[in-house]
């Protein structure tokens, strides 16, 4: 279908965005690359008033090594931190999950705080911010901003933490740790959508960060020791997550994957191959 | 910039090399104007929310899904159809190859797939079997079962891998 018809804001710079979102309020939506925006919006899903395209912004268009983050500006496609020469040793969970986040032909234009800010409980990106301890940087008039951590910032199917008159300017991941092990891995239906089940893990010397997109509202991370009987406190993981049965997978395949492709990931198993054998025992 | 929703604005942008300008809606999406309004309809448009690929096209470089884009926020950039591959007097390689490893049967997701081929060659001269399928996973193509795709492909890539050498 074709979109309803909106007014059509294409800012220069930050304030100028933030200026449209106060004054234009709850009816306005801001767009990025537009890959999952643009969809809702051409099946009329949403019709919002205005659409504040925030991809012409310049200075919202980096990547920088900060504080002990990789920053990462709003308008910076999943395609630009993928070609980032430093990613895999920057954030190497990063590195790993991006080629899972959509196909390339939409990782051209779909930016990384697009994702974080869609919230699509399966989405790789928010998963990763969740696991590592990353923070959603929003900004409002006058400058003031706010940073809220990335566990915190998902509210939900779709749903966060941002005001209307908010902007994201930047999400930040925090940068690798030495002697952790960052490892990611997903089945789905098809390379490239949407995950069935994700799972990340940020493992260091003693505990383990682990996880789970795909079964509940918004991504879950539940800190693991590695003294612990890891079958054990996956099975109890698997089952508080109140995994739903719908078209792409039971409530029980849900779990077995986190049970199943947890248990490998945490060993350090699980190879693409692997993860496809997964797969039968739906 | 702004436009109003029932305003029309004045796109200009270079379609396979030339200069070229029409109105469009602030909601008109890159795919119908370049159908529509300039009048090449080699892109092909199926879905319309980004899922099968029919409709991409190279935007500055990069394959894009035209579905998802806005024909204003394609102002003042470059942007490639199926059109601009191959000569009047035929065919290009990776066409023919499409043509000679029978890549295509009806056709509707060909020109989609053909502008990916053409950035993902420019990108991976040299690819496997495995990254051709992969970016192949953005494509949907309910006639072929990709197996003749992936070996055009291939092919191409090769046989241009050859060239380069003989060349040096
Ligand atoms: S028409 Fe654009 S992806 Fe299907
Ligand atoms: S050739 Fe018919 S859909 Fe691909």
């Amino acid at each position: 279908m074709k979109p309803a018809a909106f007014d059509y804001y294409r800012p220069r710079t930050r304030r100028e965005a933030i200026e449209v979102l106060i004054e234009v309020g709850e009816d306005a939506r801001i767009v990025a690359g537009g890959q999952s925006l643009m969809a809702v919006l051409n099946m009329r899903l949403s019709q919002p008033r205005a659409l504040v395209d925030i991809a012409a912004i310049d200075e919202l268009r980096y990547i920088e090594r900060r504080d002990g983050y990789l920053a990462i500006g709003a308008a910076t496609t999943q395609a630009e931190l993928l070609e980032y020469d430093f990613l895999a040793d920057d954030v190497p969970l990063l590195a790993e999950s991006l080629p899972w986040v959509g196909h390339f032909q939409t990782r051209n234009r779909g930016t990384v705080c697009g994702s974080i800010a869609h919230a699509d409980p399966s989405a790789e990106l928010p998963l990763c911010l969740a696991t590592l301890g990353g923070e959603v940087v929003l900004e409002t008039r006058r400058g003031r901003t706010r940073r809220i951590a990335g566990g915190d910032f998902f509210q939900g199917i779709l749903t966060t933490e941002r005001r209307p008159d908010e902007l994201i300017t930047e999400v930040r991941f925090p940068l690798k740790q030495e002697h952790h092990i960052y490892r990611f891995q997903e089945v789905a239906m098809r390379h490239g959508d949407f995950a069935i089940v994700a799972l990340a893990a940020d493992i260091g010397e003693r505990e383990i960060q682990f996880g789970v997109g795909g079964v509940a509202d918004r991504p879950i991370v539940r800190c693991l020791s590695r003294d612990d009987d890891l079958a054990e406190a996956l099975n109890v993981l698997a089952w508080s997550l109140d995994a739903q049965n719908d078209a792409h997978a039971s409530a029980a395949y849900r779990r077995h994957l986190v049970r199943e492709m947890g248990r490998r990931l945490l060993a350090g198993e699980t190879t693409e191959e692997e993860a496809a054998d997964v797969y039968p025992s739906r | 910039m702004y436009i109003r929703h029932d305003d029309r604005h004045q796109v200009t942008l270079t379609l396979n090399g030339s200069e070229r300008s029409a109105h469009a809606e602030s909601r008109t999406q890159l795919c119908d104007f370049l159908r529509h309004q300039l009048g090449v309809t080699g892109t092909h448009v199926g879905c319309e929310h980004g899922v099968c690929g029919a409709c991409t096209v190279i935007v500055d470089g990069r394959a894009t899904r035209s579905c998802l884009m806005l024909a204003v926020q394609a102002e003042g950039r470059r942007v490639e159809t199926v059109e601009s591959l191959g000569e009047m007097e035929g065919l290009d390689d990776l066409q023919r190859a499409f043509r000679d490893h029978h890549a295509l049967q009806c056709g509707f997701c060909t020109a989609g797939i053909l502008m990916s081929c053409h950035e993902f060659l420019r990108r991976i001269p040299d690819p496997s079997e495995g990254e051709v399928r992969d970016m192949l996973s953005g494509h949907l193509c309910r006639c072929t079962g990709y197996t003749g795709i992936v070996q055009a492909v291939l092919a191409v890539a090769r046989r241009r891998q050859n060239h380069r050498e003989e060349e040096q």
